[in-house]
């Protein structure tokens, strides 16, 4: 039994055997096959040779143009280890003979091979077992890619652990058969994180070198709430796992039970709960799980998958659509939001050294008043056909947010010389999310009518750290005192001129948080929709008495540790 | 089918190692004829490169290069050249 650390990315308990994804190493799981399927074995075998010769004549071609006929060379020797004819006939006759799965073959031949040429005392092949490793990778990467696709048929049910997973490794997943994802690299916001909360999965990430330890087909017990993975577990500690995870089953059931009830607390107030989407097709999601309006509407993703940019008939259309489906709850849409980590093929987005810095969100828009423009008028258009609001991403001075509003009342002007009806009383407000806008809530919250605040990208400004590089993942701290005392003065600066404040990051739905944010008067939270229930029972089991309490101790602590064991114990009382 | 073996000499510096080696697969597999090397009682393809460095012959050892099939005799007699000269060309 070995107990590795990671980091926690999507809370629960899970047990099932690892099923290792993409891995470009030798130890590949032994699985015997039927004598019929070995044709079909060497036929993916062969596959995977051309696609490899492919890749390598293809390298080969941009290494000469790019350094060089000679640098270029070197790819010759990979080809001739790739052709190499004892190799393939040695893998298809121990396939004929063994019966065995051909990605173990080929791997098990390929370390005799390294192994026979280590003890060789020379040079140049002791180059060669770089050759063979590296043309070794790519053939095993061909064929377990092939394999990839039979994930869609998994059998059983398995925790994928893997380097990391992109949108298309999980887009071809048999999603009842995962149960648990663990990778080497990432932090909290990484996709992986992401799409585990999504498809409610725990999953630990930020693993690093210590994955190497876990061998396909080990058993595993993942805490995503801890951040914990156990390798082969023993009987006892099995049997604790299960017990837990039953519990955490029991107490998912009675967060569904709260579901379509108000968030009221203990004491009489109510909270709105609201759902963050990127595509109107989200609204029945957010509607089974009692999302009361949508707090984000991340209105760029309406560019993402399309050549061309969509018009303002396109936007006015999915904009009345959702405040009609939604009404009569409140929808926030947030202007184009890109750069960063977004960018679209539409628009001629220059390369930028550090993009999150860069020329993204309100400056691009503030720069292309024309495709800002278009946007705001859809928006104003379709806000007859329900509750909208419209907000500004990255906001960082009131000059920014004053030059936004002209733009938004020349739209409205033009709207009201063509006696478009819109409504006039439509709410704007911007999303608080860099530490130059927290700092001068005051002064932006005279020229606005609410707050959100974004999480995700207010704590990587705060603390300086690159939320998308795993080096520095463990500094991306949430409950860093710097950061409760951030939203706290924003909260204030809000409520002391009279408007209200929301919550759309990652923060809103992480449950550690919500007693604090509780206390400290938030009057919002937005969210994934499928934490709306959870975050609904918490908030109706905590007076706000209570929750003040609670707050004034969190910030009371001097570390984000302190801050977030004591948070963790907090939530495990109301949870009782 | 024509048949013909031929014990050589490896003349060249770093044996049959190298550029040496790479070079005799790639010679070997022009030809349709089968190749084999043999070298301290161990037979190999001359056609793999795997096959060829795991001989580890060295210079001044005998090998027997034999080829079998219709262009047996060309084949042989290019790889002769391969192994038996001193410097690459």
């Amino acid at each position: 039994m070995i107990t590795l650390k990671g980091i926690a990315a999507a809370p629960g308990i899970n047990i099932a055997p690892a099923y290792k994804f993409g891995k470009e190493e030798f130890e590949i799981p032994m699985q015997p096959i039927k004598a019929e399927d070995i044709p079909l074995q060497i036929q993916l075998f062969e596959e995977s040779l051309i696609a490899t010769r492919k890749e390598i004549i293809e390298l080969q071609k941009r290494i000469a143009q790019e350094m060089g006929q000679e640098e270029a060379q070197i790819f010759d020797a990979h080809l001739l280890v790739l052709e190499d004819r004892m190799l393939i006939e040695e893998v298809i006759s121990r396939l004929k003979k063994d019966q065995v799965n051909v990605p173990y073959i080929f791997s098990e031949v390929l370390k005799k091979y390294i192994q026979v040429f280590s003890k060789i005392e020379d040079e140049y092949l002791r180059e060669r077992i770089a050759d063979l490793n590296d043309v070794g990778k790519r053939v095993l990467r061909n064929l377990l890619g092939k394999e990839h696709r039979s994930l869609k048929d998994l059998q059983e049910r398995v925790v994928v652990v893997a380097h990391d997973l992109s949108p298309s490794d999980t887009a071809a997943m048999h999603k009842q058969m995962v149960c648990a994802f663990v990778t080497d690299i990432g932090g909290k916001t990484s996709h992986t994180a992401i799409m585990a909360k999504s498809l409610e999965i725990p999953a630990v990430v930020g693993l690093g070198e210590t994955i190497n330890k876990i061998k396909a087909g080990d058993m595993l017990i993942v805490d995503g709430t801890m951040g914990v993975v156990i390798v082969n577990p023993d009987e006892e500690t099995l049997r604790i796992y299960r017990e837990e995870e039953q519990k955490l089953r029991g107490v998912a059931e009675k967060f569904l039970q709260v579901k379509d009830l108000p968030a009221v607390t203990l004491d009489g107030r109510t909270i709105d709960v609201a759902a963050n989407i990127e595509l109107p097709d989200e609204i029945p999601s957010v509607k089974v799980h009692g999302g009361q309006g949508i707090g984000l509407y991340r209105s760029e993703f309406f560019y993402m998958n399309r050549k061309d940019a969509p018009t303002e008939e396109e936007h006015f259309h999915a904009y009345k659509y959702v405040a009609e489906e939604m009404k009569p709850y409140p929808v926030i849409i947030r202007t184009l939001d890109l750069g960063g980590d977004k960018f679209l093929s539409q628009f001629d987005m220059p390369k930028e050294i550090k993009p999150f810095l860069g020329w993204r969100a309100i400056r691009f828009c503030l720069a292309n008043p024309d495709i800002f423009k278009m946007q705001l008028r859809a928006i104003l258009r379709a806000s007859v056909y329900g509750k909208l609001k419209l907000m500004y991403p990255m906001i960082t001075s009131i000059d920014e947010l004053k030059q936004a509003n002209t733009i938004l009342e020349e739209c409205k002007e033009e709207l009201r010389k063509i006696r478009q009806p819109f409504d006039e009383e439509i709410e704007v407000g911007v999303m608080i999310e860099v530490p130059s806008a927290a700092l001068t809530a005051d002064l932006l919250a005279k020229e606005v009518d609410f707050f959100s605040i974004g999480t995700n990208d207010l704590i990587q400004y705060a603390l300086a750290v690159d939320r998308t590089n795993e080096k520095v993942a463990y500094l991306y701290e949430p409950a860093h005192p710097a950061v409760l005392r951030m939203i706290k003065s924003i909260i204030d600066a809000a409520h002391a001129n009279n408007i209200w404040v929301g919550m759309c990051g990652e923060m809103a739905s992480d449950e550690i948080f919500t007693p604090v944010l509780l206390g400290l008067g938030l009057d919002e939270f937005s969210m994934p929709s499928l934490a709306v229930p959870q975050i609904k029972y918490i908030l109706r089991s905590l007076s706000m008495a209570e929750a003040r309490k609670i707050a004034e101790e969190a910030l009371s602590l001097t570390t984000a540790k302190a801050v977030e064991s004591f948070m963790q114990s907090k939530l495990k009382e109301i949870l009782k | 089918m024509p048949l013909v073996t031929k014990a050589v000499i490896v003349r060249n510096k770093q044996g049959l190692h190298a550029r040496p080696a790479a070079l005799f697969v790639q010679v070997a597999n022009k030809f349709d004829s089968r190749v084999t090397v043999t070298y301290n009682d161990e037979k190999v393809n001359g056609k793999s490169i795997m096959g060829i460095l795991m001989l580890g012959a060295e210079q001044g050892m005998e090998i027997t290069i034999e080829a079998e099939g219709r262009d047996a005799e060309a084949a042989l007699a290019e790889l002769e050249k391969i192994v038996s000269r001193e410097e690459e060309p």
